[in-house]
Formats: structure tokens, C-alpha cells, sequence
């Protein structure tokens, strides 16, 4: 019986770490309707980046990425001013093969700067650090972090969508691209904008990646489907329930592995598919389409 | 009122001189194919079979990206599905292996049914996605199964190899040893499911169902419009995609003869390459695939030995042909040159005019 309250426990928890993943990737679809085949490896990426940034200065991974953050909204603005922009129109061939190249080209990038060897993010005792709930079960202080982390970047996210204007922009672009031209909207610059800022939900989601496991230049891919799965599971545009999203598929995962180890993955992708079959928008569906 | 303008006769031509041309090439190429076992050297042969299943599987995928609008990067879920289902039919079951294709066939195509069902729930780039995510579900599904190897995999019976009919008769003909016969037999399999994946596509795309396609291709909204029912149209090509995609998968593994399932449901080789082929060459076009796998092909051959390297290469190639020339190198050549092998337009002729004014139907 604890050992399925634990299991529950540990799912929710995990489930922050998924809603992170998710979070960049649900503004992006929210905004522009892109797909960027590439958001788990840009995790990856960032991870590799306050890696670097923690070793060169000595800093703690949390300082080292604080300092990463506005370096990835550079990034994700160049990126999506660069080359993105180029991609987007009636077709949707385009955004999906740029970004599935440029996936190969950071995963085998990686490979060459850092080797197959799996790394992790070092931060002194807050690593192993637990709070004892009683009965035997006890919640890790980091994998609460990142949960909280996730509520605190949904409830920005929100903010800056419904309370700000370039979240005003955002809206008006997401409801009708032509006719938020035509009222002046600079389209171009808002999308930049939209894919920086996702950029700087990475490097948060990052952060909580590298501290709570070790991570390779392979497991991009793998990112992007959970990323993915808590995004639909959620309902597209809907932030809340992005972060209900990668709850489900946090859950599903503890309690498959709780079950058989080996299931753990699997039984995530089977609710994904289940919730698929049976809510095909998803939970908490706010767009259309 | 006035009939000042000569009768004017409409038709439409699906064959044009060309046609006949490239039909002649076309022949002398195949029989060329059928017989260059009798003289090639092995590793020629070994290079013709990648060659050829990369060609036909990118032939499957365009047909269903470049066709029907359906962009699933979860294609590697049927080539390992054949290749799991061939261990598991001649290893255990014990049927031979050259009926355990068309069996494979069947049977991926049972199993596409429902997989659409469910991934024909999101649209466009959700759906590229959702057939990853399927593709997966097959992978940690195999990797269960302990009598194919879990997840390392597990090796084919030397018998089931050597049991291939028509190799003692090879040998004999060619005077080969059994490694040699059973590639060359490799070889012809895989040359009859090329040509068959192409002829499929090309009789497909000249029916009704490829007009159909065509129109899904150019226009969604407007061939809903016209009475396409796009859902069925859609769901024919993906599950027939699928079949295909089964039984190539399983002649790969046959000439393999090793499975493991991170190697059968390997996303980079059976999906990524394939993708990088056909949007090379040409997507939406026949000659397309066929042009960029032989590119990879050359490609493959002279750099793959640069690895990471190499895939960095291949990557930004397809970024940097997606972003200027989207057509492909076939769509290039065709648009200048007007050019056509595979005619599977419908061209509108209208005689009794001083020219002959042809469109594109």
C-alpha cells in the first residue's frame, strides 16, 4: 500500500519534470501551430550548456542557469528569426524537416563535443536532501523543486499570455495570423519572441533534467515525445493542462513501473494513446484546432 | 449564336511519346538488373540490395507524405514489425521464409488498421509526431518478448537462411558458394519488391484513387470539395504503405539475419534516411526517391566512415534543400526541362486549335 502511495507520489513529482518539458513546446504550438522536432534536444543542449557554464566559473547549476537563461532566448529568437520563419506557410513538410534535421545535427554535434558519456548536474547536498512525509515515504527536495518550478513557469506563462501585451500578440496571432497582420502585428518578431521565450522555459527545464538524472546527447528524442504526450494529453492551449498533462503521464509511468520495471515507458505512450482513443483534444482543450 | 471557332476536340492523354521512351530505358535497365549477378562481384551485389530497399522504402514514404499528406516519421514501426515477424514466423513457426513475406504483408497491414485509426486522430505535424510515439509502442513492445531476444535481440537460425529455395539452384547456375547465392537470391527479392512498390505507386497514381490523391495533394478543402473522401483515401494509402513497408522490412532483416529492436525500429535509418531520399530527390514525384537514393547511396559509401560527421552533413543538406529548393533535384530537372519518366498526370489535349494547348488535369 505505501509502496503505491509512493508510487503515486513520485508520479505527480515526476509529471513537473514532464509539464517542464512541455511547457516550450506548448507556447510554441499555441503561437504559431510549429512543431519543433528538435525541443528535446535543444534540452539536451541547454543541459550541456550550464554544464559548461557550471564548470568554467565554478557556479552551482542553479546560478550557471540563471546565467544560461537569456542565452537561450538569444538563441531560440535567432533561431526562429534565422531560420524558422523561413520554413513557415501552408505547408507543413517544411518546419517538420528543418526542425528534424537540425535534431541530427545537435545530436551528433553533441556526440562530437562531449562524447557518448553520460553526464550529470552536481549540486552539493540538495541532491540526495528529502522531506520525510512519515510512514516511509519521504519526497525528494529537488524532484518538489521541480514540480514547483513547473507551477511557477505555467503560472508566467500565463501571466505573460493573458496580462501582457506581446501576450496580446501572441493571442491575436495564435486566433488569426493574416488578420494580426493586417493590424500591424510584425509577425515575424512575435514568433522570434514566442520561441525565446520557450527557449527559456528549456533552460529551466534543463536545469531540473540534469539534476534529477544523467543525460547523453542521445536522449533528445525521447524528450520531445513525453514533451509531446503531456502537451496533447493536456489539450492544446491550455497551459494548466499541460502541466495536468505530464501529471497523467508522470503517473502512468511510476505506476507501470511499479507494476513491472520494465513497463515504466511503455505504459506512459499507452495513456497517451488511451487518452487519444477516448479524449481525442485532451483533457483541458482550449483550441480548436 | 456564332460558330466561327473550328469544332474543337477534347481528351485526355495519359501516354505521351516520352512515355514510350523511358518505358524502352526502363526495360533494358531491368533486364540489365535481372541479370548482373551473373557478373557482378558480391560486394556490388551487397551494395544494389541497400541500395534497392532504401529505394523502395522511400518510395512507400513518399507516396505517403508526398501523396496523401501524411508526414509520419514512425515508419520504422512496420520495417521492424516485418523483420520481428519474419524471426518469429521461420524460427519458431517454421515456415519458409519466402511465404513469410506475403504473410508479413497481411498481417502489417491488420495492424496498420488499427494504429490508423488511433494516429489519424491528430492532424498534420501532431500526427508526424503520434507515429513516433507508435513506432516506440512497437519497440518496447518487441523488446518484450523474450523468445525474439528481448531487448538485445537475437539472431536467425542459419537453416531458415539456407533454406531459401533456389539457392542450391544459383550455385549451380552461377557457380557461387552458398554466402554468395543466398545474397544474390537476396538481391533478386529485393529487385522484385523495388519494382513492385513502383509499380504499385505508378498504377495507383494513374487510377481513380491517384487522381484522388493528387487532388488531397494540391488542395485538402478543395477535393473534399470535389467528393474525395479524404479520410478513406488517406487510411487505403496508409495501411497499403504499410503492408509494403512490412514485407521490405522483412527482406532486410532475412539478408541481416541479425534483429534487435533499437536496430529494427531505428528511427535515423528507417525514417530519417528515408526522408532525407525522397526530399533529395523530389518529393511528390516517382523519380524522385529513385534519384536520391542513389545519392545516399553514394553518400553512404564514401563518407559514413566520417560518422557523426557524416550524419551533421546529411542533416544540413536536407535543411538547405528544404529551404531552397523544396522540390528536390528531380523537381528541378522536371520544371526546367519539362521532363518526365513516370507520366502520372492527366494531360487535357485540345485539338482543332492552330496550337495544341495542354494542361495540367
Amino acid at each position: 500500500m505505501i509502496g503505491w502511495l509512493d508510487a503515486l507520489i513520485q508520479g505527480v513529482l515526476l509529471g513537473g519534470l514532464y509539464a517542464l518539458f512541455a511547457a516550450g513546446l506548448s507556447l510554441i504550438f499555441g503561437v504559431m501551430r510549429l512543431v519543433n522536432l528538435a525541443h528535446g534536444d535543444f534540452i539536451v543542449v541547454a543541459a550541456y550548456a550550464i554544464l559548461l557554464i557550471a564548470g568554467a566559473l565554478g557556479l552551482d547549476p542553479f546560478l550557471a542557469a540563471l546565467i544560461a537563461l537569456p542565452i537561450l532566448f538569444v538563441i531560440g529568437f535567432a533561431l526562429q528569426h534565422l531560420l524558422l520563419n523561413r520554413t513557415l506557410g501552408r505547408d507543413l513538410l517544411p518546419p517538420l524537416l528543418v526542425t528534424f534535421g537540425l535534431s541530427i545535427i545537435i545530436q551528433n554535434g553533441l556526440l562530437q563535443l562531449f562524447s557518448a558519456d553520460s553526464v550529470r548536474l552536481r549540486s552539493g547536498a540538495i541532491e540526495t536532501a528529502s522531506i520525510p512525509l512519515g510512514g516511509g515515504i519521504a519526497v525528494g527536495v529537488v524532484p518538489l523543486l521541480t514540480l514547483l518550478s513547473a507551477i511557477a513557469v505555467i503560472m508566467l506563462l500565463n501571466f505573460v499570455f493573458y496580462r501582457t501585451t506581446i501576450g496580446q500578440a501572441f493571442r491575436a496571432t495564435s486566433d488569426d495570423l493574416e488578420v494580426a497582420q493586417l493590424m500591424g502585428i510584425d509577425v515575424g518578431r512575435i514568433f522570434a519572441v514566442a520561441m525565446g521565450l520557450a527557449f527559456a522555459v528549456i533552460a529551466v527545464a534543463a536545469l531540473h533534467l540534469g539534476l534529477r538524472a544523467n543525460f547523453d546527447p542521445t536522449i533528445g528524442p525521447a524528450r520531445l515525445l513525453y514533451a509531446f504526450e503531456a502537451v496533447i494529453i493536456g489539450g492544446l492551449g491550455s497551459f494548466w493542462g499541460t502541466l495536468a498533462g505530464g501529471i497523467v503521464l508522470g503517473l502512468a509511468q511510476t505506476v507501470g513501473a511499479r507494476i513491472n520495471p520494465e513497463w515504466q515507458i511503455l505504459s506512459g505512450h499507452l495513456a497517451f494513446l488511451i487518452v487519444l482513443v477516448i479524449r481525442p483534444r485532451g483533457l483541458f482543450p482550449r483550441a480548436l484546432d | 449564336m456564332e460558330a466561327k471557332t473550328p469544332k474543337r476536340v477534347f481528351y485526355i492523354e495519359t501516354v505521351d511519346r516520352t512515355q514510350r521512351v523511358s518505358a524502352a530505358i526502363f526495360s533494358v535497365v531491368l533486364i540489365v538488373a535481372v541479370t548482373l549477378p551473373a557478373f557482378a562481384s558480391r560486394d556490388l551485389i551487397q551494395n544494389l540490395i541497400f541500395l534497392f530497399y532504401m529505394m523502395a522504402l522511400a518510395q512507400c514514404w513518399n507516396l505517403l507524405a508526398g501523396y496523401a499528406g501524411l508526414i509520419s516519421v514512425g515508419q520504422q514501426a512496420f520495417v521492424g514489425l516485418g523483420g520481428y515477424l519474419l524471426f518469429a514466423l521461420t524460427s519458431p513457426g517454421g515456415i519458409n521464409p519466402l511465404l513469410a513475406v506475403p504473410v508479413i504483408g497481411i498481417v502489417s497491414a491488420m495492424l496498420a488498421l488499427p494504429t490508423a485509426v488511433i494516429v489519424f486522430r491528430l492532424r498534420g505535424a501532431y500526427f508526424a509526431i503520434g507515429t513516433w510515439v507508435v513506432a516506440e509502442v512497437y519497440r518496447l513492445v518487441f523488446a518484450q518478448f523474450k523468445m525474439l531476444g528481448g531487448g538485445t535481440g537475437t539472431s536467425l537460425d542459419p537453416q531458415v537462411t539456407s533454406s531459401v529455395p533456389g539457392i542450391e539452384w544459383v550455385k549451380a547456375l552461377l557457380n557461387v558458394r552458398t554466402p554468395a547465392a543466398r545474397d544474390i537470391i537476396s538481391y533478386w527479392l529485393v529487385l522484385a519488391l523495388v519494382v513492385g512498390t513502383l509499380a504499385l505507386v505508378y498504377v495507383m497514381l494513374r487510377s481513380r484513387r491517384g487522381l484522388a490523391l493528387g487532388a488531397i495533394r494540391d488542395n485538402e478543402a478543395a477535393a473534399a470539395g470535389l467528393g474525395v473522401d479524404i479520410y478513406r483515401v488517406k487510411l487505403g494509402v496508409y495501411v497499403a504503405v504499410a503492408a509494403m513497408t512490412g514485407m521490405i522490412g522483412s527482406m532486410i532483416y532475412l539478408q541481416k539475419a541479425r534483429i534487435s529492436p533499437d536496430a529494427a525500429f531505428s528511427v535515423l535509418d528507417w525514417t530519417a534516411y528515408v526522408i532525407f531520399i525522397t526530399v533529395i530527390g523530389g518529393i511528390g514525384t516517382i523519380e524522385g526517391p529513385m534519384i536520391g537514393a542513389v545519392i545516399f547511396y553514394l553518400l553512404q559509401r564514401y563518407l559514413a566512415d566520417f560518422g557523426a560527421w557524416y550524419l551533421i552533413l546529411l542533416g544540413a543538406l536536407g535543411i538547405v534543400v528544404m529551404l531552397f529548393a523544396p522540390k528536390g533535384i528531380w523537381g528541378f530537372v522536371s520544371e526546367r526541362y519539362g521532363l518526365t519518366l513516370f507520366q502520372t498526370r492527366r494531360k487535357l489535349v485540345v485539338r482543332g486549335e492552330e496550337s495544341k494547348r495542354s494542361q495540367r488535369a
